[in-house]
């Protein structure tokens, strides 16, 4: 990696972001070729440069940049006792934070569609006339479209998350903001953050449950979340930390403290920090959907035939419609052949935490907790156990959970014949998706296992290439529909024990052909390949795609 | 309209002309210019408008072709027999 690539505030507070410099006219990136073919920008003014992708372990072999000096690590805040750290006023707290234009602020995305926190405190810097800002939520959630209006007047210049979608991805891929998005991984999110690539002003943290010198927790207060694990990063790293809570708790704060006094600058006191309606939905529940059913019955089988469900297995699972499914499928083997699992990681849902309670699984590692059957499990539950974003899936730490995965089963929008998955981009080439732990998981987990219907509303799943590497093809074992298995021809050992268990292993050139012929043959989304509106991060930095201009505006993509 | 499906409208006009909207309108054009126009040969010209809610391909062949049976029928009543 270039070791010249440090993204130091001064970089970002660059004369090119400001307003009418940075026009996509005067842009022309130096695009290379990547390892997978895929065109990516060798430095982005403002941003920093970038390495291409090699292949997904290339960073243990090459030589990485010292972190950032000073910059991304907290400063020192000496503070008398019994310093008052209570405010309820957004703006004050803004005041003591020396937030400035240019500088970078961040959110976490644990109150998901109930969040109320980014909102709030947006309006306010708005209204406070702060403009030029970086945001960098650890991601965005799909209520909040109000966002690309602060991309639009302004307040904000540069956007970097796991995703984005409604309003705020068919802006941006309408070309409305100036400088490419940042798209990474939690894992690779965290190595920013720890690494100095990222480095953190402000940190506006929601905190469910918070006393006044600032522990906090999620689990528990009416605007309950579960784990803090992607804050937890942020907490440690910011230079500044504002907690803000509508969920006051008596000093201290017991008996979990998920982010410690001594990082918190600030306890923001807000009515309200969302709908707690919203941010715990109810417990995901299995599939009545036959097609998702044969899907995971497909999934689950090649997961047998793998071998790798035994004794201390470990698994990872997402809350989708056929991915749980799996689950169940998974737990049913493991009573009737009476095996106890290790650990269960991710997205935690309420049917992974029903497995701990009945002992199919010795921990649960939750990095976010998906729904209102997780939030207080913790509490309960001393093996349900919080770990941060950095502890999950980052590849430059001494040792993530994510690299002691046995099998992962993952969702996507496409995928292609050489396995490169899609969850960013849809059929339109506009931004409607996020990364979230799927590279991470799919790089750390002996099994990594696609899982998605041969067709959605009349298109087809595979195609002869994806619009956008995500994850990419030679980290993912298997594809798996309701038509069949494709397994990767890199493992030729797992498609000899899925023919030696008779599963219906199919190629995914075959599959393609398959389903083209009830669905006929997609056009590929056309696109102003001259304007990059985001970049795809693999999790060790290196670039894996662009994300171009769509044709229209915003409000034709609707 | 149900997903999977699609609406056709086929009406009298002077020259053969194609309307596709739906969710799939931008990748699926060609797919069903195609189709249409290899159906649409077979009878008057006509202004067809598909209204696609992801319909594969033998659901859009038999709704055109339907709709162009209907339309063409001498009485006139083809559009309200179901």
């Amino acid at each position: 990696m270039n070791a010249e690539r440090n993204f130091k505030s001064e970089n970002f507070k660059s004369e090119n972001f400001k307003s009418g410099n940075f026009k996509s006219e005067n842009l022309a990136l130096t695009m290379i070729k990547n390892a997978l073919g895929r065109e990516v920008p060798v430095s982005i003014p403002g941003l920093g440069s970038y390495e291409p992708y090699v292949s997904p372990f290339a960073y243990l072999e090459r030589e990485l940049p010292a972190p950032a000096k000073a910059k991304s690590l907290p400063s020192p805040r000496p503070q008398k006792p019994r310093h008052d750290k209570v405010t309820d006023s957004i703006e004050n707290a803004v005041r003591r934070s020396g937030l400035e234009n240019g500088m970078t602020i961040s959110f976490h995305h644990h109150l998901r569609n109930g969040d109320a926190v980014i909102p709030m405190v947006l309006k306010t810097l708005s209204e406070m006339g702060f403009k030029d800002l970086a945001l960098a939520p650890s991601s965005l959630p799909d209520s909040h479209d109000m966002v690309a209006d602060y991309l639009r007047n302004g307040l904000i210049s540069r956007l970097f998350s796991s995703g984005a979608r409604g309003e705020v991805g068919r802006a941006i891929s309408a070309g409305e903001l100036d400088a490419p998005v940042v798209l990474r991984s939690h894992g690779g999110r965290a190595r920013a953050v720890q690494q100095g690539d990222m480095p953190i002003d402000v940190a506006f943290l929601a905190a469910p449950l918070c006393d006044k010198y600032g522990n906090m927790t999620g689990s528990g207060g009416r605007s309950a979340c579960g784990s803090l694990g992607y804050a937890q990063v942020d907490a440690a790293h910011a230079r500044h930390v504002i907690a803000v809570t509508d969920g006051l708790a008596d000093y201290p704060l017991r008996p979990r403290i998920s982010v410690p006094q001594y990082l918190v600058d600030q306890v923001l006191l807000v009515d309200s920090i969302g709908d707690p309606s919203k941010i715990a939905t109810g417990a995901a529940r299995i599939s009545r959907n036959p097609v998702d059913l044969r899907i995971a019955r497909n999934a689950f089988d090649l997961i047998a035939a793998s071998g790798l469900l035994t004794n201390g297995c470990s698994f990872q699972v997402g809350a989708g419609g056929a991915s749980l499914a799996v689950a169940a499928y998974v737990k049913d083997y493991m009573a009737e052949k009476k095996i106890k699992g290790s650990f269960g990681l991710g997205g935690m849902s309420g049917y992974m935490i029903e497995m701990l309670e009945q002992g199919y699984f010795e921990a649960m590692f939750d990095v976010q907790s998906f729904d209102s059957a997780v939030t207080d499990s913790m509490a309960r539950n001393p093996s349900h156990m919080e770990i941060d974003a950095s502890c999950y899936a980052n590849p430059f730490n001494k040792g993530c959970v994510a690299h002691n995965l046995d099998i992962v089963v993952l969702a996507a929008l496409d995928i292609d014949v050489d396995f490169n998955v899609n969850v960013q981009t849809g059929h339109d080439g506009v931004l409607r998706g996020a990364i979230g732990g799927h590279q991470d998981t799919a790089a750390g987990a002996k099994l990594a296992v696609v899982v998605a219907p041969s067709f959605r509303g009349g298109v087809p799943t595979v195609k002869e290439s994806v619009t956008t590497v995500c994850t990419p093809g030679e980290t993912v074992d298997a594809f798996v529909t309701e038509r069949g298995i494709c397994v990767n021809p890199r493992r030729e050992d797992l498609l000899e024990s899925a023919r030696a268990a008779r599963l219906p292993v199919k190629d995914i050139r075959a599959l393609k052909a398959e389903t083209e012929k009830l669905t006929g043959v997609p056009d590929a989304p056309e696109f102003d390949r001259s304007r990059v509106v985001a970049i795809i991060e693999n999790r060790d930095g290196a670039l894996l795609d662009s994300v171009y201009k769509v044709r229209g505006n915003s409000a034709s993509l609707r | 309209m149900e997903s999977s499906d699609c609406m056709v409208v086929v009406s009298p006009s002077d020259g053969y002309a194609l309307e596709y909207g739906g969710q799939n309108e931008a990748i699926f054009k060609r797919r069903t210019e195609r189709i249409v126009r290899e159906i649409a040969e077979r009878y008057a010209p006509a202004e067809v408008r598909i209204q696609d809610r992801g319909a594969l391909e033998a659901t859009l062949r038999a709704r055109v072709e339907t709709a162009f049976e209907r339309a063409s029928r001498e009485d006139g009543q083809g559009g309200s027999e179901r």
